[in-house]
């Protein structure tokens, strides 16, 4: 007779523990970059929102960024980095393929054997990766789980580009997702639509660049397409998403979509009808967009400076490349 | 039901003075979005969604291009009615 399987099960319930952030250290101001876009601090901070981003230093990586990031999440969290059994990076600008990021965070933060992998969803990577945690976690295939979104964006910029590059920073948000006694991370509404994979994304390949073809890839977008896009169409997933969970916009505490550009939060809140008493992350106005690292960055910002959030419910939204989208609401720790 | 190019240019107003502040008054057929009224890319994608809804038409993001001017968009509009 054949003996039966034994399957994983896990806890009925997760929660985020703890928030872990790593900006650039070099604070970066408009006026350091409208010369080769023939622009102005006016007219960036009015199409924008952005005063200044945050960018790394030459010598400072992706990986780096992330272990900081992963490395505060941990120890604010409680949990024994040896407990941490699954490392998720979400990031689409390390310059080396592989190996991944999270395998040398894993290891850097002490949870060395952990499972470790890099997640490819830009600027949605960090809900996407929360929707792994958690699925992992419910699933019985890890306990804890380190999600860090971490993207050094200023090697892959063009300083004469008027699309996108002026908006980009550097960072890295994390946090520890683990069991839970009651619901603390609602369904992940996700999913792509690689039709429209030419609206963002690198302007060439490394094969181009190495036969000479094209200059080094940096990214581009079509920013009216964008923009209708991650308004119009990402408002009615982040009210699927709220449906989901069975809540409604004012039961929110606070709302913080992918931190892409002020222009598209304040049209999205307006939107979306959030009332006033939800606090919206706005985040980008000194740190920049910062794609995967985004939103976990602007959460963290925001605990720090409202303590007061804890407990409450946060929905969050990510949009980009591919096109990808995932949003979900969270209990804030 | 079918709007007359005057309704269809008070429409456009009443929508690009919501989103920009810019006086009705400004607003002619022969004015350009860019050079005269000085609406930005991201301006414009608001008010060609608010269009949409307004006038029951859809207006492609690769035909945005070529609404150079406020007649431009009158004339889209009234000739892609339903």
């Amino acid at each position: 007779m054949t003996r039966m399987l034994i399957q994983a099960t896990g806890p009925a319930h997760t929660r985020i523990y703890a928030y872990g952030a790593a900006r650039g250290e070099v604070s970066v101001p408009n006026d350091d970059l409208i010369g080769p876009i023939d622009s102005s601090d006016e007219w960036i901070r009015q199409r924008t929102g952005i005063i200044t981003r945050t960018r790394a230093l030459p010598e400072t990586t992706a990986i780096e960024l992330a272990t900081d990031a992963a490395a505060e999440a941990i120890a604010k969290s409680g949990i024994d980095p040896q407990q941490i059994d699954a490392v998720i990076v979400a990031t689409v600008s390390n310059p080396k393929q592989t190996p991944s990021v999270s395998a040398i965070v894993a290891d850097r933060v002490g949870a060395n054997p952990a499972a470790a992998f890099d997640l490819n969803a830009a600027c949605a990577g960090f809900a996407y990766g929360v929707a792994q945690a958690d699925a992992l976690i419910r699933a019985g295939a890890a306990h804890y789980v380190v999600v860090v979104g971490a993207e050094k964006l200023s090697d892959i910029v063009d300083p004469t580009d008027r699309s996108i590059s002026f908006l980009l920073g550097d960072g890295a948000g994390a946090v520890v997702i683990g069991p839970s006694d009651t619901p603390g991370i609602g369904p992940t509404v996700w999913g792509s639509d690689g039709s429209k994979a030419e609206a963002v994304g690198m302007n060439g390949t490394l094969t181009q660049f190495r036969d000479g073809e094209v200059p080094w890839p940096t990214l581009r977008q079509e920013g009216p397409t964008v923009f209708r896009w991650a308004v119009w169409e990402m408002v009615k997933v982040a009210r699927q998403a709220l449906e989901a969970a069975g809540v409604e916009a004012s039961d929110l505490a606070a709302f913080v979509p992918h931190q892409a550009n002020m222009r598209i939060i304040d049209e999205f809140a307006k939107q979306l009808k959030l009332p006033d008493t939800v606090v919206i992350g706005r985040d980008i106005e000194t740190t920049g967009n910062t794609s995967a690292a985004s939103i976990p960055l602007a959460t963290h910002r925001l605990l720090e400076e409202h303590p007061e959030l804890s407990g409450g419910l946060a929905l969050q939204i990510g949009f980009g490349a591919g096109l990808v989208f995932g949003a979900q609401v969270v209990v804030l720790p | 039901m079918a709007f007359s190019n005057d309704e269809v240019l008070a429409g456009l107003a009443e929508l690009i003075t919501d989103e920009t502040g810019i006086s009705a008054d400004e607003v002619a057929p022969e004015k350009s979005f860019t050079d005269d009224l000085d609406i930005d890319s991201i301006s414009m994608m608001t008010i060609v969604v608010n269009a949409e809804e307004k006038f029951g038409v859809t207006i492609p993001d690769d035909e945005v291009k070529n609404l150079k001017t406020v007649g431009d968009a009158v004339t889209f509009i009234t000739s892609n009615q339903a």
